[in-house]
């Protein structure tokens, strides 16, 4: 057949009609689309009943309530408490993202027992029975040869029963060195002490306050309990409360506040004292308390017009006089004003004098034990445990020096960790336990710290997850997860109300681990003698259920009791001039400047490197999960660099852009960091995050930027030997 | 359309004098809807995240510089009559405007990623599966059932956690309610339950005795980009006039607060 224009066109014009009034196209385009959308592995999560386990949060201290939603036994998702007091249904990032903690790759799955060298990350995996005979047989020695006092635990924090046994467990072995994570709550501990003549915390009626000036501490940042902290937030913007926040960088609180007060880093307390100077200048300080209620106000008075005006405040802080009077006049003219401090989320406990010259503050106002002001917080008292049986090799080591030297007249802070790196020698620690705490990724200047533990011959770690400190231990002896395992939480940092939750296991271990606290009892049960008359309990749960005695089964409904309140006493003191003691050169205070003078000179490092805290980066015993780190901004971290925060006029200083490589040094260290310009940070700073840099805690987490912990080293606070560094002096060069 | 009085519009209503941007609403959603996650998630426009928060700044240098935090949810726009930015030009009817709630739907298996909708949307609301989703080893059994993982070729969203209202609407179905109204308590997104700040209200629009029916008319409301006549059904409320003007592009003489003509 010939093929003619006619035939060729009919042809083409009809197979073009053809096949779209066929269904064929539509039909291929279906199923490409379902072709390229079957594919066996994208998973069907099975379904089932849906039922809910009341429980608590154990990630931070905050104490948060916390529902976890199941699928028949599998836990799918955690929420909010509804009506809890701390967190009445609201959650932060961490807490939601709890399950991957769960399910997490880094998690220890069984006790492992170390087989290459140190850090190496070569184990074998041992029976419980040989872990804890290998312990014993460990403890067992040491004290047989009359060294009970060189066994030392590091626990996240002194509250709940598990952290309490360990210290239980300590002093009936003989040994005082029971030392925990230091935070700024150990240098308010002191404060209150000698202030208000309690050593316990103090508790902030931040609901009931209309003015709040922070020295920098994070509200809005992971301070104190964030999910509460964010609560109250919205109360005060509700009841139009003022929020004033002293700091060098614009954080999410300075952000949030009112006004934002940019300071010199590090010289906040002078600000403060510029602050008492011009209230007491202006005699507009609550008369009826500074006559009848206090004590020491002339000393102090005479501190503050002489060394802290108004003008030398500004010259040192950097403020303008007019802002630092008008500060002063509008704290002091508020019904219910708050001062509080601790920077970012409180992680350094910093110098006691600017606790002490920030609370003297609340005390001019007059605003202490009442509603809206500053309280003296009960301490916990429902750990209500048999007195512990003393042996007399117990007796002898308890009456040995503590390693760190706290509680001495020189260091009258509980625990002083920072001190470890400078006073550890061989033979001073032998055995050293590790629990809910990860002090070689925490601590400030780690790599002295790191270097310190390898003189310690035994490292014992109780961690859930291949942390950092997990990874450079001897022996590991795995924690259940927070979803695994009871535990009590006990809601302390500036809380007004006591509240104690109750962790429970939400499905069956899904690993070969066990409960610190029943692995101590069993560790005490066969130690024997003594030791095991101190521990008097079958396992962790009855010696739960016997603390909590007849609140027991209250705690196990409903997730949580409430103690007391903090009553509003008036004006009653501990001191023992039974009145508020205003701080004075002799006591917890030194004259002007009075400031602490951070590593590095000015000439090598012209810049200040400070740390910052985010809610969207977890700094503490655990690092970010795979959901939160996705949260985090690409300003923060990108790829796996950390960004610095640095002022657009300091980098063209420099000769960097945004976005370029420098080279950062400290006297601590080097790294090589991208630059973020920032309009909200002081020149001639530059800002890092805490809680990037890790080098454990599984691929979603590790290798990603740098931390910050490594570039800074501690400064030794005169007045309480606490880690009071707020930053290192740094250099920046292009790369 | 059919003024129906059954006929919800749901919708939000954000404080972001409240909001801290801390970040909880954002792991909220991934949690609840099976987003999936990948090593490296520092590349946003790659990176899944149906709610973000953004941080806006003021533009002023060193110490007048100010930051504001803004949730991103999907708008769920109403448009005209339901013509959403992306449903006019989903060429698979993969996403729609339900008339009956408001909410603009995503159905995966619908999708064959061709992607107009997100060249469509403009508040980057919508994320195309450049990659299968793969859980770490265990991590699967954290995954819910009342929510569809996602293929590797499709694009999703925000659904205004839409399989809530399916669970609130067969329990008042259950319970022979009238009309299977579905009360305020009963259907709350998951980023509105977790906020720790109570900075998300959520709720029928239409319903007087809903809270966002009245903070919608907070003199300080505004929409994303709402003169582009999306008709955005996310109302945020800030105090600060700038954040407020960062809402929209506006001329230097324009003031805010003016509502789009053909409305």
């Amino acid at each position: 057949m010939k093929i003619d224009r006619r035939s060729f066109l009919s042809c083409v014009i009809g197979g073009a009609a053809g096949t779209a009034l066929t269904p064929l196209p539509w039909k291929i385009t279906d199923d490409i689309s379902i072709w390229t959308q079957n594919w066996p592995w994208t998973p069907v999560p099975a379904d089932g009943e849906t039922n809910y386990v009341k429980s608590a949060c154990t990630l931070c201290p905050g104490g948060c309530g916390i529902s976890v939603r199941k699928i028949d036994e599998r836990p799918i998702k955690i929420e909010g408490m509804k009506g809890h007091p701390v967190n009445d249904g609201g959650i932060c990032s961490h807490g939601l993202a709890g399950l991957q903690l769960l399910y997490a790759e880094q998690r220890i799955k069984t006790p492992l027992k170390r087989t290459g060298k140190r850090g190496e990350g070569k184990w074998e995996a041992v029976s419980w029975d040989a872990a804890i005979a290998e312990v014993v047989k460990n403890l067992k020695g040491l004290r047989s040869k009359g060294r009970a006092n060189t066994i030392a635990s590091i626990t996240g924090t002194d509250t709940g029963t598990v952290n309490r046994l360990v210290k239980r467990f300590l002093t009936a072995y003989g040994s005082p060195n029971y030392m925990t994570i230091p935070s700024i709550q150990d240098a308010y501990e002191l404060a209150m002490e000698s202030m208000h003549g309690s050593k316990t915390l103090p508790s902030f009626d931040f609901d009931n306050a209309d003015f709040i000036l922070s020295f920098g501490a994070g509200l809005l940042d992971g301070w104190g309990s964030p999910v509460s902290m964010f609560k109250t937030n919205s109360i005060w913007r509700d009841n139009k409360a003022s929020m004033v926040q002293v700091e060098p960088r614009l954080s999410n609180t300075a952000a949030k506040s009112d006004q934002w007060v940019p300071v010199n880093p590090g010289t906040e307390a002078a600000l403060a004292m510029g602050m008492a100077c011009a209230i007491i200048n202006d005699a507009a300080y609550d008369r009826n308390f500074v006559e009848n209620h206090s004590h020491g106000f002339d000393k102090f008075k005479k501190l503050v017009t002489t060394d802290y005006t108004p003008d030398k405040a500004a010259e040192i802080t950097g403020i303008k006089k007019t802002v630092i009077v008008a500060l002063a006049k509008k704290f002091i003219k508020a019904a219910k004003p708050i001062a509080v401090c601790g920077r970012g989320k409180g992680k350094v406990p910093g110098t006691l004098n600017e606790v002490v010259a920030v609370h003297a503050l609340n005390a001019l106002a007059g605003n202490i034990n009442k509603k809206g002001g500053v309280f003296t917080s009960p301490a916990s008292d429902h750990m209500k445990w048999p007195e512990i049986s003393i042996d007399s090799v117990a007796k002898a080591g308890l009456d040995k020096d503590r390693i760190d030297q706290a509680g001495s007249k020189k260091y009258p802070a509980s625990s002083l960790l920072n001190r470890l790196p400078e006073v550890l020698k061989k033979d001073l620690i032998n055995i050293l336990f590790v629990a809910g705490a990860n002090p070689l990724y925490s601590m400030a200047d780690t790599k002295a710290l790191n270097q310190a533990f390898e003189k310690i011959p035994m490292i014992i770690s109780f961690s859930s997850y291949m942390d950092e400190t997990a990874s450079a231990a001897d022996l590991i002896l795995p924690n259940h997860s927070c979803m695994e395992r009871y535990e009590d939480v006990c809601s302390k940092a500036g809380m007004q109300k006591n509240v104690i939750s109750l962790a429970k296991p939400v499905i069956p271990p899904l690993f070969n681990t066990k409960n610190t606290g029943d692995v101590i009892i069993e560790i005490a049960e066969q130690m024997g003698g003594q030791i095991k008359d101190s521990f008097n309990w079958n396992d962790y749960e009855s010696c739960l259920a016997e603390t909590f005695g007849d609140k027991w089964d209250t705690l196990l409904e409903q997730g949580y009791i409430t103690a007391e309140k903090c009553k509003y006493t008036g004006e009653a003191f501990n001191t023992s001039s039974g009145k508020f003691e205003f701080p004075d050169s002799g006591k917890a205070f030194i004259p002007a400047p009075g400031l602490i003078k951070i590593e590095g000179d000015e000439k090598s490092y012209p810049l200040i490197l400070i740390p910052y805290d985010s809610m969207r980066l977890a700094s503490g015993y655990t690092g970010d999960t795979p959901f939160a780190i996705k949260t985090v901004e690409d300003f923060v971290l990108a790829g796996k660099d950390s960004l610095a925060e640095i002022n657009p006029k300091t980098a063209a200083s420099l000769g960097i852009g945004n976005g370029k490589y420098a080279i950062l040094t400290t006297p601590k260290g080097k790294v090589r960091i991208k630059l973020n310009l920032s309009e909200g940070i002081m020149p001639g700073l530059i800002a890092i995050p805490r809680g990037l840099g890790h080098s454990a805690g599984g691929r979603f987490l590790a290798d990603k930027g740098v931390n910050v912990n490594e570039l800074i080293g501690t400064v030794e606070d005169p007045v309480s030997g606490l880690n009071a560094a707020w930053g290192i002096r740094a250099s920046l060069k292009k790369t | 359309m059919k003024k129906d009085h059954k006929n919800k519009k749901y919708g939000m209503v954000i404080d972001l004098d409240k909001c801290t941007g801390c970040g909880s609403c954002m792991t909220a959603c991934m949690a609840e809807n099976n987003v999936p996650f990948r090593e490296d998630e520092s590349v946003k426009t790659l990176s899944i995240t149906w709610m973000r928060v953004y941080k806006l700044k003021n533009g002023k240098s060193f110490p007048d510089a100010d930051i504001c935090y803004l949730p991103r949810t999907c708008m769920h726009c109403e448009g005209h009559h339901g013509h959403a930015p992306c449903v006019s030009v989903c060429p698979a009817t993969a996403t729609d405007y339900s008339s009956e709630t408001g909410i603009v739907s995503q159905i995966y298996t619908r999708c064959f990623g061709c992607r107009y909708c997100m060249g469509a949307c403009p508040y980057h609301a919508r994320y195309f599966n450049w990659w299968d989703p793969v859980w770490p080893d265990g991590m699967k059994k954290m995954l819910s059932p009342n929510v569809s993982p996602r293929m590797r070729g499709v694009v999703e969203k925000c659904s205004f956690c839409f399989h809530r209202y399916q669970l609130a609407k067969d329990k008042a179905f259950a319970e022979h309610r009238e009309n299977d109204e579905v009360y305020e308590d009963e259907y709350q997104t998951a980023c509105t339950q977790a906020c720790p700040s109570g900075a998300i209200t959520f709720g029928d629009l239409n319903n007087p005795d809903h809270a966002v029916f009245k903070l919608k008319k907070d003199p300080h409301a505004f929409r994303l980009l709402e003169r582009l006549g999306t008709n955005p059904k996310v109302y945020y409320v800030s105090s600060r006039e700038w954040v407020r003007r960062a809402g929209d592009n506006y001329l230097k003489h324009e003031k805010t607060g003016l509502k789009p003509k053909h409305h």
